[in-house]
């Protein structure tokens, strides 16, 4: 746990130079580092050209004042994490909560208060960096895209229908694999697999939502709908096995393993939501489509196709993605026949 | 009574630190007459949000250091033209003399 007084980059916006030099003073006796603007045109500049922690808002300006940064600020995607926390005289208390309203993390009354003053900045910079972590650990898994979605939506841990394209990708006898080779091997394959795989999957639109082993679940079209998820899906799956071609080239040149993965889609209706606790969650799918999917991935290796996906999914693409009939399977303990299609790699 | 609460500078003295108390009182003695000469030229122009907001700027200030008549002053001029009313007499001359005194004492309060 980092401590939470580890000092931040902020920016102190005030048009009274007083002001400004009892806060930058006040702030820099505790460890931050301090940059200053006289008014709010010359606030967004820096803001936009260095990259800030906080933001100390001064609401009485020229030019433009507090209302208009803020408003500027939490308009701009680049701007809008940046906490800001409204400096302001005590009579001013309407505009202040006007500000609050709007989305600004905090206020602060002026002539400030210094152990105030220093409470509010440390628990602001403590908060932006427990989202920065959050939101890097979701671009792990997820587009930029997802990551804000969720960030935004807060993770309510309840569920919904959704029509999403569903993945399971797997390596072929990964046991085996891994029996014969160092662990330290077998882990280092692993994570450059993974490293390409997930950059398949995310640059598509996709949601990596499980790992286990050596195999990988994913979601497209879920949590934020593109119309497209089908032809996303098995685009992506392309893209994973034309990556693997060249992984395997190189491993190959360096008398490294080599592996063959098989890769399942099937699309319709999931339940999607977060389940977990508050403090550990993933976002996951759940319902038949999604054990289709793990089933026909399953059935890869026998029908000597590394991409299987079934009729809805393959009803989602364009004609130049070249796709064979397989006809209906029966899978165990599923009552009714699906058919099954197979993508063709591009040479 | 002195112009400037006691209390009030101690705590700012405080807050910025023995070193950087002169910088700040630099700081007011050089823009409050910018401030309030802007209120003069914000009144022949009729100029009513700017003779509000360089009220304002002073007021806060005054009330940094502490200097409790100035603020209370700059307070009653931001207040009479947040309701459009400009009428205010030989108040500006009032307020500058009180900068005055504030500011002969704050000369003497630096460190």
């Amino acid at each position: 746990m980092r401590s939470a007084h580890e000092p931040g980059y902020l920016l102190v916006v005030d048009d009274n130079k007083v002001n400004r030099i009892l806060l930058a003073r006040g702030l820099e006796g505790d460890g931050h580092k301090v940059e200053t603007a006289e008014h709010g045109k010359q606030a967004l500049e820096k803001l936009r050209s260095d990259s800030f922690d906080l933001v100390l808002l001064d609401i009485e300006m020229p030019e433009m004042n507090g209302y208009q940064v803020l408003e500027t600020c939490l308009q701009d995607p680049e701007l809008r994490d940046i906490p800001i926390i409204m400096t302001s005289s005590l009579d001013e208390i309407d505009s202040v909560v006007k500000c609050v309203e709007l989305g600004a993390e905090d206020y602060l009354n002026k002539p400030v208060n210094p152990i105030l003053l220093r409470a509010r900045v440390n628990a602001s910079l403590e908060k932006k960096r427990l989202r920065d972590e959050q939101r890097k650990l979701f671009r792990t898994f997820a587009t930029k895209e997802v990551a804000d979605e969720l960030l935004k939506t807060g993770f309510s841990l309840g569920g919904k229908y959704v029509n999403a394209s569903v993945m399971f990708a797997d390596i072929r006898s990964f046991t085996s694999i891994s029996e014969k080779h160092e662990p330290s091997d077998t882990i280092e394959l692993l994570n450059n697999y993974f490293a390409l795989m997930f950059e398949a999957i995310i640059g598509h639109h996709g949601t990596v939502n499980q790992l286990e082993g050596d195999g990988l679940m994913a979601i497209f079209g879920a949590p934020i709908h593109h119309d497209g998820h089908r032809e996303h899906a098995v685009r992506a799956a392309l893209e994973m096995i034309a990556l693997l071609k060249g992984f395997n080239i190189e491993q190959a040149a360096q008398n490294k393993i080599q592996i063959k993965i098989g890769i399942g889609i099937a699309t319709g209706r999931v339940i999607a939501g977060y389940t977990g606790t508050q403090h550990r969650a993933t976002y996951t799918c759940v319902g038949d489509t999604v054990n289709i999917a793990a089933r026909i991935e399953n059935h890869t290796k026998e029908a000597q196709h590394p991409i299987l996906i079934d009729q809805y999914t393959s009803e989602g693409l364009t004609n130049d993605i070249e796709v064979e009939s397989l006809g209906p399977m029966l899978f165990r303990g599923k009552q009714q026949e699906i058919r099954i299609f197979a993508v063709k790699p591009k040479e | 009574m002195p112009t400037i609460d006691p209390a009030t500078f101690n705590e700012l003295k405080q807050m910025s630190g023995a070193d950087f108390i002169n910088e700040l009182i630099d700081a007011f003695l050089d823009d409050t007459p910018d401030m309030i000469r802007n209120m003069y030229t914000a009144l022949d122009k009729k100029d009513i949000e700017s003779f509000r907001r360089n009220a304002h700027s002073l007021k806060s200030n005054a009330n940094t250091f502490g200097a409790t008549e100035l603020g209370a002053l700059a307070k009653e001029l931001e207040f009479m033209a947040r309701e459009n009313n400009l009428e205010v007499g030989d108040r500006l001359e009032i307020l500058n003399e009180a900068f005055g005194k504030a500011a002969e004492e704050l000369k003497g309060m630096r460190t």
